[in-house]
């Protein structure tokens, strides 16, 4: 990565260098959708088969196993860039820290968001959501994901030079997540009752916006403090 | 009013009650909590300060 | 203003200043609670409607509004500390944190007596108090990070950052779930501050100014017992020590052995 590439071009071979690191550790980028599939699966063995109670309670548990499967695949964000000091390297490139959260923040939704977007119709199915909800439950995750992969960077670049961060992150992260789960799990729940959408997606696209613009700032700021 | 309706809240003294304690007992503990480190740090200044001195 | 932010920020001056002041603050928070406790216990009249656990409303609300204050005193306090590297901020950052999480703790205990004869239930996922919990989340998050850092410089800036992205947080969170709130249930507790008649006023006016003075003298007595820990060797504080070796009342007790 020379000085001389622009900031795109930065942006473009970080992600592509992150996306194979990633290719090579497959494992750790599949568990978190494993878990995705799982944690949905453990409701109707908790709530019993009834499709209607299922239904009601899709769009809350997408989404609530959404956010916990995001959760659990950031820490890989920046450790391992931590633990070998490419991180510290990278924070010496002539490109703004912005573009570095902002291209790890990228990478880490398209290996956790996007998968979901693939993943979550068939979980919707096996919760007997409707089909129009199913459309409503994809665009929601499709604006609300990468706001969790942005504010989770900033988690993440607070606590990667801690040894114990693991749970720290979640607590730090989770309260964060309450708005893109309340505006996501109602839109679709609004979706299943056949009222109108609107309001919500624009919230969420609001939120993306706002966070696009704001949370590499403060991750970036976090992570010359943590690196330091 | 007598003292002992007062205290009867109109049968609501629990919940009364029961939220003028919880404040007083969390507020309480945090001025004690804050005296106790005061004293705590001055306790461990002046123990060094008696070191230095009978070290001098 | 500049040159006084610089003056208190030194701790040795901020020390003394706050010594000679702490005795008065105190003063008048112990009047002004009494005071609020005297005029909403006894002589403000009992509600309409909600009867006696009205009078649970002259420390519920008091704190729910120092729970935020807090919060937004704190991060300020942290952008401070952070920007220009002032060591008093980030003290008076920290020690804000375990005092507004009991604020909010306050709030949400009393809030959960209060609706209990009012709404039936313990808990009730009204917008308010479900907007302190997570306020509370916050602060724990917080005082979590503050304290998992060894270094006090590190914890002091981590825990900044943090602070000013919860602070930013804060109104989305308070409307998203208001409006979720709204979506659900639309039921709500408290009186409206419009309609409060001025027997009910007072006494709630009194008692958050208390409250307020209450977070001030907690603050107080806190960041200097924080400003001794971390200035342990500085020239001042032992001078200190030694002016108050030579008094009897800390030779006293075996504690100071």
């Amino acid at each position: 990565m020379s000085g001389a590439t622009g900031v795109w071009g930065a942006l473009g071979t970080l992600i592509r260098r992150d996306l194979l690191l990633a290719l090579r550790r497959r494992a750790q980028v599949l568990n978190p959708l494993v878990f995705f599939v799982i944690v949905v699966t453990l409701f109707p063995l908790g709530l019993g088969p009834a499709p209607n109670l299922l239904q009601k309670l899709a769009p809350g548990v997408l989404w609530v196993a959404a956010l916990l499967s995001a959760m659990l695949s950031l820490e890989a964000m920046f450790h391992s860039d931590f633990e070998d000091g490419s991180l510290e390297q990278l924070l010496l490139v002539p490109q703004p820290v912005f573009i570095i959260v902002l291209a790890k923040a990228l990478t880490h939704w398209l290996l956790s968001g996007l998968p979901l977007l693939l993943l979550a119709p068939i979980l919707a199915l096996w919760l007997h959501l409707p089909n129009e909800a199913i459309l409503v439950l994809l665009i929601t995750l499709a604006l609300g994901t990468p706001v969790l992969s942005l504010i989770g960077a900033i988690g993440v670049a607070l606590t990667v030079g801690l040894r114990r961060g693991g749970v720290l992150l979640s607590l730090l992260v989770l309260p964060l997540y309450i708005p893109v789960l309340i505006m996501g799990a109602g839109a679709v729940d609004s979706a299943a009752a056949g009222l109108s959408v609107g309001e919500h997606l624009s919230i969420l696209g609001a939120l993306l916006a706002f966070a696009v613009t704001l949370a590499p700032w403060a991750a970036g700021a976090a992570l010359r403090i943590s690196v330091e | 009013m007598n003292i002992a309706e007062f205290f009867q809240m109109d049968g609501y003294a629990l919940y009364v009650w029961g939220a003028y304690g919880v404040t007083l007992v969390v507020l309480a503990l945090n001025v004690m909590l804050a005296r106790q480190q005061q004293r705590k740090a001055l306790r461990a200044i002046l123990r060094a300060a008696q070191r230095d001195r009978s070290r001098a | 203003m500049w040159l006084w932010i610089h003056k208190f920020g030194s701790p040795k001056y901020f020390y003394s200043v706050s010594g000679k002041l702490l005795p008065w603050v105190a003063g008048a928070t112990v009047l002004l609670i009494v005071m609020g406790l005297y005029l909403g216990l006894v002589t403000s009249p009992a509600d309409y409607q909600q009867r006696e656990t009205v009078r649970i409303m002259y420390i519920h609300v008091p704190s729910a509004w120092n729970s935020m204050f807090i919060y937004l005193l704190m991060a300020v306090a942290a952008a401070i500390g952070l920007i220009w590297n002032i060591k008093l901020a980030d003290i008076v950052a920290a020690v804000s944190a375990p005092i507004g999480a009991s604020f909010t703790f306050i709030t949400l205990v009393t809030g959960s007596l209060w609706g209990k004869p009012m709404w039936g239930t313990w808990w009730e996922w009204d917008a308010r108090l479900t907007s302190e919990l997570i306020l509370l989340f916050l602060y724990l998050g917080y005082i979590a990070l503050q304290s998992a850092f060894e270094d006090r410089r590190l914890a002091a800036r981590a825990s900044a950052v943090l602070a000013i992205v919860g602070a930013v947080n804060v109104p989305i969170i308070y409307y998203s779930v208001q409006w979720w709130n709204t979506l659900h249930q639309p039921q709500s507790l408290g009186v409206g501050m419009s309609t409060i008649h001025l027997s009910m006023l007072w006494p709630l006016l009194i008692m958050a100014l208390g409250f307020k003075l209450l977070y001030v003298v907690i603050l107080l007595m806190r960041t200097r017992a924080e400003v001794l820990e971390r200035e342990r060797n500085n020239a001042w504080v032992q001078e200190l020590a030694q002016a108050l070796a030579g008094r009897d009342f800390f030779r006293s007790g075996n504690e100071y052995r």
